[in-house]
């Protein structure tokens, strides 16, 4: 029990004490998912809007391929990532393995899927006659596209909180395209991750309670957006 | 403007979705300033011709000429939408303010904000909303919904609107009293319109013309009187119910009851309408007696009217009996009266019904 105890107290003495390793850490992890969840939007809810909108033949299998492209695993991400980056790999010339840029690679493979299904479903969700409705108002296109976006903006939301959430708390594709490298490619799961292997159970706790934090706050805007009501 | 006065004509409309025919090759003219009413039970067509009239579907075949230019050719989609404006059975506002739907057309145009502010408050006035301009589209009513809806179309001054079962998911007083609004601003705009509805009632409200529509094509095409009283075949009739229509204008009332002129006569009937009002009154064959001669004080009697038999149809145990009497009015009647009355096409009688088995509606 006094393991617990001294390391959550500890671990409260870390963050509030602004602690400058956990912080850094903290402020990288936000940096690189940030920037990864940004690239994956704008690929993401283009993709999922036009694929909502589009009639194409082979339509059902594209869906149905970024359906599982939700639940793909980090790990075999991070696989593919590392061989993509390796030193004599097709990518190897570009030599960002294991750096901050490389994590930005995979999580950016991560969220997309995941915000172009939730975009697909956002804009697929919106009433039918909407689309019509909005044509007839005298629309173009592109007028369009902006109007139905801006009713589904709040799904959209979700597809951005789930995008960030998904790679945030992803560790596997992190560590293996990353290195862990202290003070450079160390994230807040890597961290983690490392300090618990090492026994050193009172920064894993504070790393540990950032992600909680990041998790709660994330889930209560899901939440909100869950609870909305569309107009008739 | 063409000479021929139709501000549209479509020809040979066909749309087919999924391998099967949904409009079998339909044709019809829309003239500037007149309400039309398309009727018909549900999977008739109705709503898929309105979307082929405003270029919202794709057509197999059959072109719409607006003003006599082609949609789609001489006059590209997107124009011919600026000019027309579409209400849906549902409201589908934006998720935003009353007023922020409104203003939605003329945004998309790029009017000036001075301009929007100004088309935007005649349409709130117009549909009575003026004191929801900034509630939240979410928190409306159905009949509140449906009154923004249809001030956003206006908001577009179109040129033709197409009204796709507006009513129909409102409670009956709300939908009434929006039908009196809509009535009011289609008058005093001059705007053409296009009302789908199932309803009959709705159309003989509203409409210069109705077309029936059954099974993908317009099955008749003409006056309410005409579409009502002389249905084509057994199809419409079947729709169309058996009642026969009279409009009049009320002259005046009597204890509980009012007086209407209906082309050379005079009919009494209970029912709501005050003087001077437009009234629609359903008279059901079987509430229409028939008699050879009538005595004195019975042809002196209201609701009694010298009339002749225009034809007389065999109609299973029945005849129904087409008599012209001031009016067009039907009766049923037994084979055996048929009979004993010497009854004929040509011959001359009296009907007669009461004024508490008619049924009225207010036109306008």
């Amino acid at each position: 029990m006094d393991l617990i105890f001294e390391g959550v107290v500890k671990a409260f003495e870390l963050l509030f004490g602004l602690d400058p390793e956990v912080m850094g850490i903290t402020a990288l992890s936000l940096r690189i998912s940030g920037t990864a969840t940004l690239i994956s939007l704008v690929i993401g809810i283009s993709t999922g809007t036009a694929v909502a909108l589009a009639e194409f033949p082979g339509r059902k299998i594209v869906i149905s391929l970024i359906n599982t492209g939700m639940a793909l695993p980090p790990v075999v991400v991070g696989l593919i990532v590392s061989i993509l980056l390796w030193r004599s790999g097709p990518l190897g010339f570009l030599d960002i393995l294991y750096t901050p840029t490389a994590i930005i690679a995979a999580q950016f493979i991560i969220a997309t899927p995941i915000v172009t299904g939730i975009s697909l479903a956002a804009v697929q969700q919106l009433p039918k006659k909407l689309r019509l409705q909005v044509l007839a108002l005298g629309a173009t296109r592109l007028q369009m596209v902006w109007i139905l976006l801006r009713e589904a903006r709040l799904p959209l939301l979700a597809a951005v909180m789930a995008g960030f959430g998904g790679v945030i708390s992803e560790v596997g594709a992190s560590i293996m395209v990353g290195g862990n490298i202290k003070g450079y490619s160390r994230v807040l799961t890597t961290a983690t991750v490392m300090e618990t292997g090492r026994g050193n159970f009172e920064i894993a706790i504070a790393l540990g309670v950032i992600l909680l934090i990041l998790a709660y706050l994330i889930n209560l805007v899901l939440t909100r957006i869950q609870q909305y009501e569309r107009p008739r | 403007m063409t000479g021929s006065g139709h501000i549209l004509s479509a020809s040979d409309l066909l749309v087919e979705r999924g391998g099967s025919v949904i409009l079998d090759r339909v044709s019809c003219d829309i003239r500037e300033g007149e309400v039309v009413s398309l009727i018909g039970p549900n999977g008739a067509g109705k709503t898929t011709l309105l979307m082929a009239l405003s270029g919202l579907t794709r057509l197999n075949g059959g072109k719409v000429l607006f003003r006599g230019r082609e949609v789609g050719k001489e006059i590209a989609g997107l124009p011919y939408r600026r000019k027309i404006a579409v209400v849906f059975q549902e409201p589908l506002l934006f998720n935003t303010t009353v007023f922020e739907n409104i203003a939605s057309g003329p945004k998309i145009r790029g009017s000036s904000s001075l301009e929007i502010r100004r088309t935007v408050s005649e349409q709130m006035e117009r549909f009575g909303i003026p004191h929801l301009a900034d509630r939240s589209a979410r928190t409306l009513s159905g009949g509140e919904a449906q009154r923004t809806s249809l001030a956003r179309a206006f908001a577009t001054r179109p040129e033709i609107l197409f009204l796709d079962e507006p009513f129909a998911s409102l409670d009956p007083p709300s939908r009434d009293s929006l039908i009196r609004d809509l009535e009011g601003v289609l008058n005093q705009t001059k705007t053409t319109a296009v009302l789908a509805t199932h309803d009959r009632t709705e159309a003989l409200m509203m409409s210069d013309r109705i077309a029936v529509m059954l099974a993908g094509k317009i099955a008749q095409n003409g006056t309410p009187e005409e579409v009502m009283n002389r249905p084509a075949d057994p199809d419409i009739a079947a729709f169309v119910g058996a009642e026969t229509i009279v409009t009049g204008k009320i002259l005046r009332r009597e204890n509980g009851t009012f007086i209407l002129s209906a082309g050379s006569s005079e009919i009494e009937a209970a029912g709501e309408g005050e003087p001077g009002e437009l009234v629609i009154l359903f008279v059901r064959p079987e509430n229409v007696t028939l008699t050879r001669r009538a005595t004195k004080e019975q042809s002196s009697a209201r609701n009694m009217f010298p009339a002749r038999i225009v034809r007389l149809i065999p109609a299973g145990f029945y005849f129904k009996a087409e008599l012209e009497c001031g009016f067009p009015l039907d009766a049923f009647i037994t084979g055996r009266s048929v009979e004993e009355m010497g009854l004929k096409e040509g011959t001359e009688v009296f009907a007669s019904f009461k004024a508490t088995a008619i049924h009225s509606i207010r036109k306008k």
